[in-house]
């Protein structure tokens, strides 16, 4: 099943995957304005196209939603206010993430903006993306070629524990922030949205540019995340994967509470 | 109010419910009760339904060779198992299966089995209570004296306590025999110069000139791929070409760093630690100063660091000074710079010991 | 050993046949063993019959279960830490470079058939196995078990307590992926913060630097042999007693301290012990069947960098986890060019403190009460009011250093903050085990008092007759004979008088042991004497 090596593998796995990360030119520019850092983006080869592919009515139409729904925190001109984060240069994949999740607009303030029923149709949070990516260049709405989870599940599932599995958990359950917030978890999430996340990196989320992973390193975590969410039952039910808490208390209530009530029947006397 | 010294003899004589067994035991400060209710004695025998019953016993044996035989019939079923739902090469849903049917087969056929065996017991076999005596803990009195006398006698005859050379230095050679054991144990790591633990926690590999590269790929970070809000997680580029027999863990687990890019402004930074960023790009430890867990939650708004096993959090903007939790000290920071090809490097190692505290730290 | 009057009126045992195969195996065996004599000793033996009594049983079936399925592990396992590349089943680990530890249990779990059920068999066990010992200390503790001749046997049972605990983490810690890896790293770090040794404690105990390429190799040594025999000793020694002292059992009418009321061995006993041994292993091969247990393969191998959220230890470690995050922050001292991680060292003492106290309360109780009688009647709880509630502090302070190595997963799933519920645990550390006390002792004594009104008056019928005088009053049924036994037949302590010894003086120890004696047995209720019945008898008739 499994063989000895003799010389570093892991070396090998890397000058494999260097070679076409070294050869990308990758100009990353952070833009940063008053009212909190929201977004940062990179000008991946991948996306830079498709915003401009927007036709002139659906972005009337966004603006129009835009001013009607959202303006009132992000102000008329994606400016920004004291509540709410200014817009400009977030790109279409931040407001596809936010909207499309339901997380935006936000219900009322808190620690941070939970996931709720989405408030538009598919076109509407389109139109609203597009008029949005229009304030400036930001990362686009992946390609549907990268959301397929068919690519290298273990380069994936690597990736996945040294940088989402801390906050998320191992098994996408998700886990505890500071101050009542909270890394969601990732089970039944679309892979466009984990895609969108990990290049916005919204609210308290770092932001994982593609220099930093690459857009196949993304469709790497996602194909990972979903074939361990497909086979997650393997031993039996797995209650929540949310580790040994879990299975004392199951064990504690359900293990312990079975075998007392089995003592009682054992040593009461028969009628 | 009570006083020890009370003997419990008297009691025993007035009332079977009582301690004593005649033999003579303070009983502290308990209450010697006199006028204590008695005790009733064993109540009638209530006979169960299967011994009045003859239908009611037919069936209760039915019920018990019944759950035998499923019992028999899970561990078939088992077995069964075991060959109809074989586990197919990188099938998980096989796996499954297996695991599924085989254990509701035992399960089955060990609950079926223990039962029956206790309905058994408890509604057909004989039912009355017996009653064993209590016979006091300690030795009679003849068998005290006797093995007192034993002693005694042994004492007498080898010696041991008249002969004191002969006893004490027994007794030195019983404390010495275990010790080489003791020492044995040193083995346990390794030895030499540069086995000292003290020494090896002193360092990291990371040196001046290192490159900031990637976990686990190993590939090297440039300062631009850093956009403000991101979050690396770093190895040294050298550690990527280390095996696993080299020390690749050993090494890895002093020398991962956490790469962060704030805005500027917001770095407070002492004045001598000016130059350990770069542009708002700084690099910590990820080893908890705590009990050394990886410190790897980072949020890019508050800018604190989080640690998922004790929750100890860290500022990053203030040189990842403790915020809350149970860690002791900040995290070491890495000082790092910007090579000629725009990658980053550190300046040198660490410039005190990363991750937990330790006796010899100061 | 003690002599065995048969029971009451049991039909005499058949005496054996002449001829048969049966007969002739027997005689063959007993002309070379002398087992007779054993089943003459031991085969009508009584065992009292109650519920919590077999609490202990349910922890020596779990551990036959754990060896049983542990022994199947063994024979697939590879307790190496030498570098292979996993090439089995799961495809989220092909080719990735893991322990042959790791690569072993995936193989087991994954490519042999019942290899995982064994696992989580293995591993439920286990859980089952702390859990009942915990839950069997606490009904030796309530019912005051421990008590003359078995003081010794509770601290027997307390070191297979520490001994199962350590079972379990090395244990634990044999697959080598990255939830043990890391619950490693916390030993480590904690070893480190021991004084004057630590650091070489972690360097001899891994062999080198953390994590080495010794510790699981060294820990299955520890879990698969040294462990399991000391268990085992202490077990076949802890069972030893049982017979030695002969069950408890609890008070009942015809129950005295002379006697043992129960079932023979042979048959009931044997039938209904026997019986649940498959029950318990019945209903953890149950949930093995239906439920996962510590999934590695979600886990990977161990690498020092990843973490995951939510990482912790099995729950009978949780306690000492918990005692970690509650500690306060920037706790070091640097002292003559010494660290001192007091981080780590106050939970440590706090937690040793308290299990020092677990183990030593038995001898603190009798020197208060200097009884020195045998007890083989068993308390209600309420009845010893004050080691009662003492009893239920402890089980809070517990319960809060349990709570708090979840304090995450108690942050995410009630909505409030990760600080708040740490804020409340630190405090609850200290409020908790007083108002526990407190708030037991009042229920102690009022049930006391409930106990004393049915003895006297009856139990409260709820209904209310006018009597010719126009006076309402709500009739109560009498108790019978049997039932009040048990409400009238329990201990009673006074407190100690402090008195000068044989030279005219009071030593402190005297002075500590009154105050401590006061505090014990001041809030009393003295049990029903018999001339208080008559009398009650005499208002109601």
């Amino acid at each position: 099943m499994f063989r000895n090596h003799n010389r570093s593998p892991r070396q090998q796995r890397n000058t494999g995957r260097r070679s076409p990360l070294a050869t990308t030119a990758l100009i990353a520019v952070g833009l940063l304005f008053t009212g909190g850092a929201y977004a940062a983006f990179s000008t991946s080869t991948a996306s830079a196209e498709t915003a401009h592919a927007a036709s002139a009515s659906t972005v009337a139409e966004g603006k129009k939603l835009f001013q009607a729904n959202c303006a009132s925190c992000h102000g008329l001109a994606l400016e920004g206010t004291d509540e709410a984060p200014s817009l400009i240069g977030v790109g279409a994949a931040s407001v596809d993430f936010q909207v499309g999740t339901g997380r935006m607009p936000l219900q009322a303030q808190g620690p941070q903006a939970p996931v709720k029923p989405v408030q538009f149709t598919d076109e509407q949070v389109r139109a609203l993306a597009e008029y949005v990516a229009t304030s400036g260049p930001g990362p686009s709405i992946p390609d549907e070629s990268l959301l397929q989870a068919d690519g290298d599940a273990a380069n994936g599932a690597e990736l996945f524990r040294v940088n989402c599995a801390m906050c998320h958990n191992v098994a996408g359950a998700g886990g505890a922030l500071t101050e009542g917030k909270f890394a969601p978890a990732l089970t039944g999430v679309e892979p466009v949205h984990i895609y969108e996340a990990m290049v916005t990196g919204p609210q308290n989320m770092p932001v994982f540019n593609d220099a930093n992973l690459t857009p196949e390193d993304k469709r790497d975590i996602i194909t990972s995340l979903k074939f361990t969410q497909a086979n997650s039952t393997v031993g039996g039910h797995a209650l929540g994967s949310l580790g040994p808490v879990a299975e004392g208390l199951f064990m504690w209530i359900f293990g312990l509470g079975a075998v007392v009530a089995l003592t009682v029947w054992i040593t009461a006397r028969s009628n | 109010m009570a006083q020890d010294g009370n003997s419990g003899t008297d009691l025993a004589a007035a009332d079977s419910s009582n301690h004593g067994h005649g033999t003579e035991h303070a009983v502290g400060t308990a209450v010697v009760a006199t006028d204590a209710v008695p005790n009733p004695g064993f109540p009638p025998h209530r006979p169960r339904v299967t011994d009045l019953d003859p239908k009611k016993e037919k069936r209760a044996e039915r019920t018990v060779y019944t759950l035998f035989y499923l019992s028999a019939a899970g561990s078939i079923w088992a077995i069964a198992a075991y060959m109809m739902f074989p586990i197919e090469p990188e099938n998980l849903a096989s796996v499954r299966t297996n695991n599924l049917f085989i254990g509701l087969g035992l399960a089955l056929a060990l609950l079926a089995l223990g039962i029956g065996a206790v309905h058994w017991g408890k509604a057909l076999m004989h039912d009355r209570e017996g009653i064993d005596m209590r016979h006091p803990t300690r030795g009679s009195v003849e068998t005290r004296e006797r093995a007192v006398e034993i002693f005694a006698e042994a004492n007498e005859e080898s010696g041991f306590g008249r002969r004191s050379l002969i006893r004490n230095s027994l007794i030195g050679a019983l404390i010495a025999f275990p010790l080489p054991a003791v020492v044995l144990f040193r083995g346990l790591a390794p030895e030499g110069e540069d086995a000292n633990p003290v020494n090896l926690l002193q360092n990291t590999m990371w040196k001046k000139g290192d490159r900031l590269a990637r976990d686990p790929s190993g590939v090297p970070i440039k300062a631009s791929d850093v956009t403000i809000g991101s979050v690396f997680h770093v190895i040294p580029e050298e550690l990527a070409n280390l095996g696993h027999s080299d020390g690749y863990l050993e090494e890895k687990a002093k020398a991962i760093v956490l790469l962060m890019r704030l805005n500027p402004e917001e770095l407070v930074e002492d004045e001598d630690k000016k130059d350990w960023s770069y542009d708002g790009i700084v690099a910590y430890s990820k080893v908890c100063t705590h009990v050394g867990c990886p410190v790897a939650l980072y949020e890019q708004q508050t800018h604190h660091l989080l640690c998922p096993c004790h929750q100890s959090q860290f500022d990053v903007t203030n040189h990842c000074a403790v915020i809350f939790g149970p860690a002791a000290r900040p995290l070491p920071q890495l000082p790092i710079a910007v090579d000629d090809e725009g990658y980053l490097v550190a300046q040198s190692d660490f410039l005190e010991p990363v991750g937990p505290s330790f006796w010899e730290r100061h | 050993m003690s002599t065995v009057t048969a029971p009451a009126d049991t039909t005499k045992a058949p005496a054996k046949k002449s001829g048969g195969f049966t007969a002739a195996a027997s005689n063959y065996l007993d002309e070379r063993t002398s087992i007779s004599a054993a089943v003459k000793e031991f085969g009508r033996k009584i065992f009292p019959d109650h519920w919590s009594f077999l609490l202990g049983e349910v922890a020596l079936y779990s551990f036959i279960i754990i060896l049983l399925s542990g022994t199947f592990l063994t024979f697939f396992f590879q307790a190496s830490m030498a570098e292979v590349h996993y090439e089995g089943s799961y495809i989220p680990l092909k080719g990735v470079e893991m322990s042959a530890a790791m690569a072993s249990t995936l193989d087991l779990s994954f490519d042999i058939r019942g290899g995982l059920l064994m696992r989580q068999v293995h591993h439920w066990a286990a859980l089952l196995f702390v859990a009942s010992i915990g839950l069997h200390m606490l009904r030796i503790f309530f019912t005051g078990a421990f008590r003359k001749p078995r003081e010794l046997n509770w601290v027997i049972g307390f070191v297979l307590f520490i001994l199962a605990m350590a079972e379990g983490f090395t244990g634990y810690s044999l697959p080598d992926d990255l939830l043990s890896g890391n619950g490693l790293r916390i030993i480590d770090g904690m070893v480190k913060g021991i004084p004057l040794i630590g650091t070489w404690t972690s360097y001899l105990l891994f062999g080198g630097e953390f994590p080495g390429t010794e510790i699981v190799g060294r820990l299955y040594s520890l879990h698969i042999l040294l462990l399991p025999a000391m268990v085992l000793a202490f077990i076949a020694l802890h069972l030893l007693f049982v017979v030695v002292h002969k069950h408890t059992q609890y008070a009942g009418p015809g129950h005295t301290q002379q006697n043992v009321v129960g079932y023979p061995v042979l048959p009931v006993y044997a039938a209904k012990a026997g019986g649940f041994f498959f029950i318990v292993f019945g209903v953890v091969m149950l949930i093995a069947s239906l439920f996962t247990i510590n999934p590695i393969w979600n886990y990977g191998p161990y690498d020092p960098s990843p973490v995951s959220a939510g990482t912790q230890p099995d729950w009978y470690i949780g306690f000492a986890d918990g005692g970690l995050r509650l500690a306060p922050s920037n706790l070091d001292l640097v002292l003559f060019n010494h660290t001192f991680s007091f981080g780590i060292l106050l939970p440590l003492a706090v937690i040793g403190l308290f299990i020092v106290a677990v183990m030593l309360y038995p001898f603190l109780e009798a020197w208060i009460t200097g009884d020195k009688r045998e007890h083989h009647i068993l308390d209600r709880p309420r009845n010893a009011a004050t080691r009662t509630a003492i009893g239920a502090a402890g089980v809070t302070f517990y319960a809060v250093l349990w709570a708090a190595a979840s304090s995450d997963i108690i942050a995410t799933h009630f909505h409030v903050t990760m600080e708040g519920v740490i804020h409340t645990l630190q405090a609850l550390l200290f409020l908790g085990p007083i108002i526990a006390y407190f708030v037991t002792k009042r229920i102690c004594i009022g049930l006391q008092k409930k106990d004393r009104e049915i003895a006297l008056h009856g139990y409260e019928s709820g209904r209310i007759v006018r009597l010719p005088g126009g006076e309402y009053i709500e009739v109560h049924e009498p108790v019978s004979d049997y039932e009040r036994w048990k409400l009238v037949s329990h201990e009673e302590y006074k407190p100690l008088m402090i008195r000068p010894n044989s030279r005219g003086k009071i030593t402190a120890g005297q002075k500590v042991r009154a105050g401590l004696s006061r505090w014990f047995f001041e809030d009393r209720i003295s049990p029903v004497s018999r001339t208080e019945i008559e009398s009650s008898h005499g208002e109601h008739h």
